[in-house]
Order: C-alpha cells, then sequence, then structure tokens
C-alpha cells in the first residue's frame, strides 16, 4: 500500500520534471580549439542534436578558446572540446567531440539519466 | 716572472654541466649542486602529507622573490584560497604576490560527477590555461600540483598519458622550470608512472616513523646530466618553509683559531696551561650522574656572555627556568644573560622529533642566532630519539658544522656506571677537542667530586686531579690532599688538613720552647764564665799578693841568715855564705 503510494508520487514529479524539461530554454556554450577537425566534428555533432531535440528552445554559443582564453579559466575547462549546458540547472560538462549522441542527450537532461533504475512501466500501470 | 700565489684551500663545486634553478630551500641546492634543472620538468613525488606541495610552493614563491622568477600553480586539488592559507603559516603571502604579477595560481577542478564523456578529447585546454598563464606575467616556474588528479577526473587514461606527455614536451620547449607533484605508487615512484615522462630529475619524499617519532627524508632519485647528493636527507617543514639537511662536510678543512678563551674558572684556565680552552674548540664534559656537569657548563656560558658573546644552551633534560633557578644557587645568574639577548635557550624533550629534526632544529637556531658558544646538554639524550650509530653519526655532523662555523661546541655526556670512565656512551671522545672528566670519588663515607683534563688537544693541561666543589658563589676547584694516607677529599682532606694544621702548629711550639731554652742555658753559662772568670781574677790577684810576700820572706830570710853566719862563724868562712853557695850544696863542686 504504502509502496503503491511512493511509486505514485514518484511518477507524478518525473511527469513533471519532463514537462518542465520539454518546455526549459537551453543555454549552450562550446569550447573549441581553433579549426581542427576534431572542432569541426564536436560543432556539426551538437548542432544536429540541437535541431533534433530542442528545435527552437535553444542558444549554442561556439568559443574558440585559441581566441579568448579568459573564459577558460572563468569556465573550468580542461579539456576541448567541452560542452557546458549553462540552464537548465544543474550546470553540466559535456566533453568530448560529442560523437555519442546517447550520452549528449543524457548528460543534456533531454534523455532521463538511469532508464533501468526507473520503476517499471507495468508496475506502475497496475 | 710570476710568483705562484697560495691558493686558499676551499671546496670547489664543480662547474655545473647544465644550467640550474636555484630553488631556494635551504639545503635541496647543495644537495643539487645548484638547483633543479632548468627549463625542464622535476617530479617530487611521495606519500600524502609529506610535503610535495609546500616543496613546490616554495620553490615558486622564492623564485618569485628571490629570484626574480614569476611562476604559475596549476592546482589540481586546492583552490587559490585554501593554498595561499596553507603556506601562510610559512610566511608566504601568496595574495601580494598575485597582486603584484609574481605568481598566478590556477584551480583546475575536474568534478566527475558533473562531466559527461561523450567522445574524443584531448587536453588543449589545459595547455591554453597554461599558456595564458604564463604569458600574462612572463613566467619562468610552474608547479603542477597534483596533475595526477586528472586521471581521477578523466577515464580515458590513453588520452591522458599522450597528452601529458605532451605537456612536459611543451614546458621544456617553453622553457619552463616546472615541478609535478605526484602521489606515490605502490611499486612505482608515482601511482601513474610519471617518471616514464618526466626523467631529468626526480625527487623523493618520504617520512618514517621509527619508535614512534617521524623524520621526513628527501632523495634525489636521479638527476641528468648532473651529480647530485645520493643519500636520504632528512628535512624539517619550519614557520619558514623547508630545511633540507645537507651532508656532512666531506673535507676537514676548517680554520683553527688560535685565540684562547677562559672558562669562566680561574682554576680550570691555569688547569688548561693558564690560557682558558681555544676558541671553536669542541669540549666533552662527562661525567655519572650528579657531578656536576650542566653547573660547569653553565660557567662556560656566563664566562662567554660576559664577554658578551652570544649563546645558544639546547637542554634535553632541563627547562630553561629550572635550569635559570638551579643555577642560581651556585650564584650564576644566567636570566640576566636572556634578558639581554645573549643567552638563548633551547629546551626540548629528545623524543619531541627525530634526531635529524633535532640537527635540523639546531642548524637552523645556530644559523639565526649565530653564537659563539653553544651547549648541548646532554648529548646522551638525543639517543632517545635515535640508534647509538644514528646518533654518533648526528654528533659528528653537528661537532664538525660547529667546527666550521668557529662555534666552541660544549657538550655534555652522561657516563653510567657500567662501563669505564674514560669511554663515553656514544663513542664521541676521539671527534673532541678537550675533555673534561667529573667523577666521584668515594672515600670516608662521602662521596665527593673531582676534576680532571682527560685531553685537550695544542694544550699543555695539567694531569691533575682537582677537587670539584660546588659551592654559593660557583664552581671551586682545589687541590686534592695527597698524603701518607693517599688521596683525600672532601671532609677527608679537611680532616687531615686541620691535622696537618695543628701538627704544624705543635712543631712550631716545640721549636719556639726549644729557642727559649737555649737562651736559658746560653745566659746560664755565660754568668757562669763570668763568675769563673772574676774567681780567676781573684785568684791571681792572691797568688800574686803570696808571690810577693813569699819574695819578701825569702830576702828577710836570707838577711836574717847572714846576719846570723856573720855572728857565729861556723864552719863556712864567712865568705861562703855570703855569696850563696851555701844555700846550694848540689853546687858546691862547682864553686870548688
Amino acid at each position: 500500500m504504502n509502496r503503491a503510494r511512493v511509486h505514485d508520487k514518484t511518477a507524478a514529479l518525473g511527469a513533471a520534471l519532463a514537462a518542465e524539461r520539454d518546455a526549459a530554454h537551453y543555454r549552450l556554450r562550446l569550447f573549441v580549439t581553433g579549426t581542427t577537425p576534431r572542432s569541426a566534428r564536436a560543432i556539426q555533432n551538437i548542432r544536429a542534436i540541437c535541431e533534433d531535440c530542442l528545435q527552437g528552445r535553444y542558444d549554442l554559443e561556439v568559443i574558440d578558446i585559441y581566441q579568448h582564453p579568459e573564459h577558460v579559466k572563468a569556465e573550468q575547462i580542461v579539456v576541448t572540446p567541452t560542452l557546458v549546458k549553462q540552464s537548465p540547472l544543474p550546470v553540466r560538462k559535456l566533453i568530448g567531440d560529442l560523437s555519442d549522441t546517447e550520452r549528449v542527450l543524457v548528460g543534456l537532461d533531454i534523455a532521463p539519466r538511469h532508464l533501468s533504475a526507473m520503476p517499471p512501466k507495468n508496475e506502475h500501470a497496475a | 716572472m710570476r710568483s705562484p700565489k697560495p691558493k686558499a684551500v676551499k671546496t670547489e663545486i664543480p662547474p655545473a654541466s647544465l644550467p640550474k634553478c636555484p630553488t631556494g630551500i635551504h639545503g635541496l641546492d647543495e644537495i643539487t649542486l645548484g638547483g633543479l634543472p632548468r627549463g625542464r620538468p622535476t617530479l617530487v613525488c611521495g606519500s600524502a602529507g609529506c610535503g610535495k606541495t609546500l616543496l613546490g610552493m616554495e620553490f615558486l614563491v622564492r623564485g618569485a622573490m628571490e629570484f626574480g622568477e614569476p611562476g604559475v600553480c596549476l592546482s589540481f586539488e586546492e583552490t587559490a584560497e585554501e593554498l595561499a592559507g596553507n603556506v601562510a603559516s610559512l610566511g608566504f603571502d601568496l595574495a601580494s604576490l598575485v597582486a603584484r604579477k609574481k605568481l598566478v595560481i590556477d584551480h583546475i577542478y575536474l568534478d566527475r560527477s558533473l562531466i559527461e564523456e561523450t567522445g574524443e578529447y584531448d587536453l588543449e585546454a589545459l595547455f591554453v590555461r597554461l599558456g595564458h598563464a604564463v604569458d600574462s606575467i612572463g613566467a619562468k616556474r610552474v608547479l603542477l600540483d597534483s596533475v595526477e588528479a586528472l586521471f581521477a577526473g578523466l577515464d580515458n587514461e590513453s588520452v591522458l598519458r599522450s597528452e601529458l606527455r605532451r605537456l612536459f614536451r611543451w614546458l621544456k620547449d617553453r622553457n619552463l622550470t616546472a615541478v609535478v607533484t605526484g602521489e606515490r605508487g605502490q611499486t612505482t615512484l608515482s601511482r601513474h608512472g610519471l617518471e616514464e615522462y618526466i626523467s631529468d630529475c626526480v625527487i623523493l619524499l618520504d617520512h618514517q616513523v621509527t619508535e614512534t617519532v617521524l623524520t621526513r627524508r628527501l632523495r634525489v632519485v636521479k638527476y641528468r646530466g648532473s651529480t647530485h647528493g645520493m643519500n636520504e636527507y632528512p628535512f624539517l617543514i619550519e614557520s619558514d618553509g623547508i630545511s633540507v639537511l645537507p651532508v656532512t662536510s666531506m673535507y676537514l678543512n676548517h680554520v683553527a683559531s688560535n685565540e684562547r678563551v677562559s672558562t669562566g674558572i680561574p682554576a680550570l684556565d691555569t688547569m688548561f696551561g693558564g690560557k682558558g680552552y681555544f676558541r671553536g674548540n669542541s669540549i666533552l664534559v662527562s661525567g655519572t650522574a650528579g657531578t656536576g656537569k650542566t653547573s660547569l657548563t653553565a660557567h662556560f656560558v656566563n664566562a662567554a656572555c660576559a664577554r658578551g658573546e652570544k649563546c645558544v644552551f639546547f637542554s634535553f633534560e632541563e627547562s630553561a627556568d629550572q635550569l635559570v633557578r638551579n643555577m642560581m644557587s651556585i650564584g650564576i645568574d644566567l636570566a640576566r644573560w636572556i634578558k639581554k639577548g645573549l643567552l638563548h635557550f633551547h629546551a626540548v624533550r629528545p623524543t619531541t622529533f627525530g634526531l635529524e629534526m633535532h640537527l635540523v632544529k639546531i642548524h637552523k637556531i645556530i644559523d639565526e642566532v649565530k653564537p659563539s658558544i653553544v651547549v648541548v646538554d646532554p648529548v646522551t639524550g638525543l639517543l632517545h630519539a635515535g640508534t647509538e650509530s644514528e646518533t654518533r653519526s648526528i654528533l659528528l655532523r653537528l661537532i664538525d658544522f660547529l667546527k666550521e662555523k668557529q662555534i666552541t661546541a660544549v657538550m655534555t655526556t652522561l657516563t653510567s656506571g657500567a662501563i669505564a670512565q674514560e669511554q663515553t656512551e656514544i663513542d664521541i671522545s676521539s671527534l673532541v677537542d678537550a675533555w673534561l672528566l667529573l667523577r666521584d670519588i668515594e672515600s670516608g663515607g662521602e662521596r665527593n667530586r673531582g676534576l680532571y683534563i682527560l685531553k685537550a688537544r695544542g694544550i699543555a693541561h695539567s694531569n691533575q686531579i682537582r677537587e670539584f666543589l660546588l659551592t654559593d658563589h660557583g664552581v671551586e676547584l682545589r687541590e686534592v690532599y695527597l698524603g701518607e694516607a693517599g688521596m683525600l677529599t672532601g671532609s677527608g682532606r679537611v680532616t687531615q688538613e686541620a691535622k696537618d694544621a695543628s701538627a704544624a702548629m705543635l712543631a712550631r711550639q716545640e721549636i719556639e720552647r726549644k729557642q727559649l731554652l737555649l737562651q736559658r742555658k746560653r745566659m746560664v753559662l755565660d754568668a757562669q764564665i763570668a763568675a769563673l772568670q772574676l774567681d780567676l781574677v781573684t785568684e791571681e790577684q792572691e797568688s800574686q799578693q803570696l808571690i810577693a810576700q813569699e819574695k819578701l820572706k825569702i830576702v828577710k830570710w836570707e838577711r836574717d841568715r847572714g846576719e846570723m853566719a856573720k855572728s857565729r862563724f861556723g864552719d863556712k868562712g864567712p865568705q861562703e855564705y855570703a855569696n850563696g853557695s851555701f844555700k846550694a850544696p848540689r853546687q858546691s863542686g862547682s864553686g870548688a
């Protein structure tokens, strides 16, 4: 009985979060190093993902750290390329050339983080 | 013709085969013969809490402050504020250095929980950050502390490895002298094998606990292209940074002073050939418990302070207060010298830290105070902090150090009754220049103190045992009583001296009496002589009188006879009677 109620509440929270996630505006910053192939690949990947999943509700800023080294310290950038999701909170950093789309989606909270950890649908329905 | 000039004997450091970058850390530059390899990275590794970060920070701060070389610190573990707080206790003001553009501290923070790896990457951003920081102040030195934190933050080890290799290459290309710290691994010097990439210079820090006493040690594991000290050197983290204790000086080339200084005890000076000991001598005072070793050293101290010289007293048994009070009881006021700043006490339990720490501390204090006399009371106390052989080597180093600096060393050592008096517990007798032996002399149911000079290099010293007295006005030395009954000390000596005195008095009185007697005899004899002479004169006079009377008698008698003959006309004619032949009948023939 108790357990069922907990599940109900969890489900409600999950639904609310999902609704907010869908509505949220994304502010993204991508730090790259000039025009290296890896940089180009990263830019290409994030643009594709944004167009697919965040159409109309994202700002993407691409920063070349060679041009703007001062940002590197302020944003705690260590590796390149790094994508910083500034909003919605929490701030999260995605490193690498963003070629692993699934992980990018998880990292941007577009896809749920731990699918397996969520209560199974059928139990929820019961 | 040039006349060959005599060259001063001096230890010369061989010319550096590669340019070096002085760290400014006490002792480290001596061990590395000049510093870290300039323009190359140096790996400093060690287990947690052994002082890696501190060494690196001191390298940067001293570089900025003393050598005009600004530095950049990339800290992967601590924030700039934390770092500043940590080293503030060492007197380093990081904030001011940062403000003056001598130092840049960049905290690099990788929170794994906030990072998602989504593909290939490199550490170019780190390079940009470092390059930006270096360029902003024209840095010459770099500290990476500790770059291994990257391994915890990032998954792709192969990328990290190749990037680190590139980083060290990059540092070299930019001619930056770098200190890279690394946590010590199980079997490797650093957990992630950084020594694989940094092969120019590797310094290993370590701390060991032996018998509950912690000693930090430093060893230069390798130094490509340069000779360096090979041993493990103890080091100390102190209020003004790291002090590494370099080796014992390898050569015996200290100058020997000809100046003689007083011990503070006139009688002892006399024993030292009348002029005291040589300045810079190392003097050992040995003796069993309670023979007055400390009191004797207090005299040395007092005399030095009275001459206006500085003195450091290392006490391993008594606190400064206790010592001052106790010395007061024998009339030595040490408190005034402390007030004047001439006498520095350093009282610490021997077990507080390891032997090397003691030595480092002693070095530091001596460097600060620059005394002309140092007392270690007792050196045997150090035995509690280490083994016998360690203690001996430490003392050797201490004595060497003091000699080099022309500082007189007065050390006391406690001899137990179990071993011979002429043997110190730690066999340092051969190291010292002068050795005063205090010993108990037991006789007549009491214990007294005796002192003699066992050796004094270069001084014609007394070979006599003196009785050593502690009076309320200091130490006094008395000649021991050597008489028929052997050597006497203490009340035995006093009794014997009294006995001697009374015997002498008796003898004197006897002589006086004899003289008086003689005088009287002479007077008597003189009187007798006078009386006899008087008798003689009287006798003579009487005799003369008698003779005269007799003569008169004869004359009268003859006259009477002649008249009688005349009147009688006897057988002989009156003629015969008249010429006297009758008076001598035997001559009658001649008259015929």
